[in-house]
């Protein structure tokens, strides 16, 4: 399997704003944590290897554009 | 040498354990040897006896005349203790040391442990997961062995000043009490230290990271009901921001590592008014402790690029060096000695190429990797060098309590286990198909037997063991014949062997090669092949 980079959310608006406000409701610092802690979850729940580095490699490529 | 006292300057610094008188100097002021050993250590001792008791005459050059007391190495991994057993001193580690398999990780105040892990999931071994025992009553244990070798000829106070190397030999210059003196060598194994002078005398160094952060090692004296176990505790009350690790000693003496970060006072923070603050705050008000000896240290993880020579083999901490957390250390150096001894011998006996040291070199190489790999990683675990790398690091400890999955994510250590070579130039690959068993490059995995136990039986030779007896063997292959142990039920299920079949196993005690159906032919070629023997 390979990472999924094609739309899979039935309601993506929504999501990002769910997201959005767990990660405010913390102060900046703990939002930092918050969000660590979100990556750690859905890393584990991923699993498979090939994915998440994929994932790890893409993320590492765009935040240098 | 301060001329005036005739002592060295260490002797002012270093605290000691037992004294012993300098040896005098050998009466030919140009000695020849065959193999000589730099460094009095555990790991230069053990690899005496090693090379002892495989019949070779070995001289020990010690630069101290003593051996060391102090912080040193405690742990001692369940390989070390079957290389020592191997050695002939593992029983006496055990009745020493204190044996424990349990490790509990804790967070901040709370009582229950986010993560356990136990070192001995394969139960019915004759060796504990881990034992503790101060380096020095180790290093007396070594020594005593070494009393009932009297090929092994230790001299202490004797430091190499000077070397020389050429194809043949090595030339070393060595200062005693009474004078000075030369030794050439056929072999010389260096097996003095982090501060190794047979390194720096070749002009050789290190690669790799040095840490920053700085840890006291506090070792206390006092009677406590606690478990033998490790335990680590993540930003705890007592040592707030930081962590601690506790390990029990033998002589009720305990071990504990507080973290201090980066900019310290070194000599301060080694005070007994500094320490015994912090002890007193971890342990309670009730609790009587005494000072057993304060020291602060950094680490590095580091190793020397090729640890094979020419004529000068270096082992232990003169070649690799490892954060203390997973006790790679002192175990890392026994693996090398391990490693070493058999090819060694089979280099002075004439059976095999000088080439056979290339295996020591690449697999203690693979050895030292993984161990500075592991130690790295638990080093940035626990002492994340940049904020985000710590709001990872306690998003882990968050989810850690109630996620299992987070629990292996916990690094406090990865506590030394035995190290696998999949890659060795003398394993031959499995033709055959195996469902578990021991694969090649892999130590060999003990189990009871009827009477004893495997890996006793093993002993430092080439054995074969096999299911069913059969002629035409090389000659000179020991055979330890399944069959004639009436309870080998373990035995089999560990090394898939409920069909038959045979294992090839090496003087270390690893697999060089396994066979469904074994022929004399077979087990020859691969025995070369173990043997360094080029194919």
């Amino acid at each position: 399997m390979s990472l999924t980079l094609e739309t899979n959310l039935e309601d993506p608006d929504a999501i990002y704003e769910k997201l959005i406000a767990m990660l405010e409701s913390h102060e900046p610092e703990k939002a930092l944590r918050a969000s660590a802690r979100l990556v750690l979850l859905l890393i584990n729940h991923i699993g498979d290897r090939k994915v998440i580095d994929e994932a790890i490699e893409r993320a590492a490529l765009l935040t240098e554009a | 040498m301060n001329v005036e006292t005739g002592k060295a300057a260490w002797r002012e610094t270093i605290p000691v354990w037992r004294a012993f008188e300098p040896s005098p100097k050998p009466e030919t002021e140009f000695e020849q040897a065959r193999v000589v050993i730099v460094g009095t250590g555990p790991v230069g001792l053990a690899m005496a006896i090693d090379l002892g008791q495989r019949g070779h005459e070995v001289i020990v050059l010690g630069r101290f005349d003593f051996v060391p007391a102090g912080s040193k190495a405690i742990c001692f991994s369940k390989r070390s203790l079957d290389i020592l057993d191997r050695l002939g001193c593992g029983e006496q580690a055990v009745e020493k040391g204190v044996s424990w398999n349990i490790g509990k990780v804790f967070w901040k105040d709370r009582s229950d442990p986010v993560y356990k892990f136990d070192l001995l999931p394969v139960k019915n071994q004759k060796m504990p997961g881990f034992i503790n025992i101060q380096q020095y009553h180790m290093e007396d244990i070594l020594l005593d062995r070494l009393k009932q070798l009297p090929n092994v000829q230790i001299r202490w106070g004797h430091e190499v000043t000077a070397l020389d190397t050429s194809e043949e030999s090595a030339i070393m210059s060595v200062d005693c009490a009474d004078g000075a003196y030369r030794i050439e060598t056929e072999w010389l194994i260096a097996c003095d230290g982090n501060k190794s002078s047979v390194r720096d005398l070749m002009g050789l160094d290190f690669e790799g990271r040095i840490f920053e952060d700085n840890f006291l090692i506090a070792d206390v004296k006092m009677k406590e009901d606690r478990p033998s176990e490790r335990w680590f505790w993540f930003d705890p009350p007592f040592n707030p921001g930081q962590s601690v690790l506790l390990h029990k000693q033998p002589d009720d003496v305990w071990r504990i590592d507080f973290q201090l970060g980066w900019n310290i006072d070194r000599e301060a923070c080694i005070k007994p008014e500094n320490v015994n603050p912090l002890v007193r705050a971890m342990l309670g008000d009730d609790v009587e402790f005494e000072e057993e000896w304060y020291s602060v240290y950094t680490f590095q993880c580091r190793r020397m690029q090729h640890f094979w020579h020419g004529r000068v083999i270096f082992a232990g901490d003169s070649a690799h060096l490892v954060s203390p957390f997973g006790a790679r250390g002192c175990n890392g150096g026994f693996a090398d000695i391990d490693n070493l001894g058999w090819k060694l011998d089979l280099v002075l006996e004439g059976k095999a190429p000088f080439d056979i040291l290339e295996s020591y070199d690449s697999e203690a190489i693979v050895t030292a990797d993984e161990n500075i790999l592991n130690s790295t990683r638990s080093t940035d675990f626990l002492t994340p060098k940049s904020d985000i790398s710590r709001a990872f690091r306690d998003a882990v400890l968050d989810l850690a309590e109630d996620h299992p999955f987070a629990r292996a994510l916990v690094n406090s250590g990865r506590l030394s286990t035995a190290i696998s070579y999949p890659d060795s130039s003398l394993s031959t690959a499995d033709a055959d198909v195996w469902s578990g068993g021991i694969a090649p490059g892999s130590p060999a995995l003990d189990a009871p037997l009827d009477n004893g136990w495997l890996l006793e039986k093993l002993g430092g030779r080439f054995v074969l063991l096999t299911t069913t007896p059969f002629a035409d063997l090389p000659s000179g292959l020991d055979v330890l014949d399944i069959a004639q142990e009436p309870a080998n039920g373990l035995l089999r299920e560990r090394y898939d062997l409920q069909g038959g079949g045979a294992y090839l196993i090496r003087p270390d005690q690893y697999v060089a090669a396994r066979f469904r159906q074994p022929t004399g032919a077979a087990i020859a070629d691969a025995l070369a092949r173990a043997m360094g023997e080029q194919a």
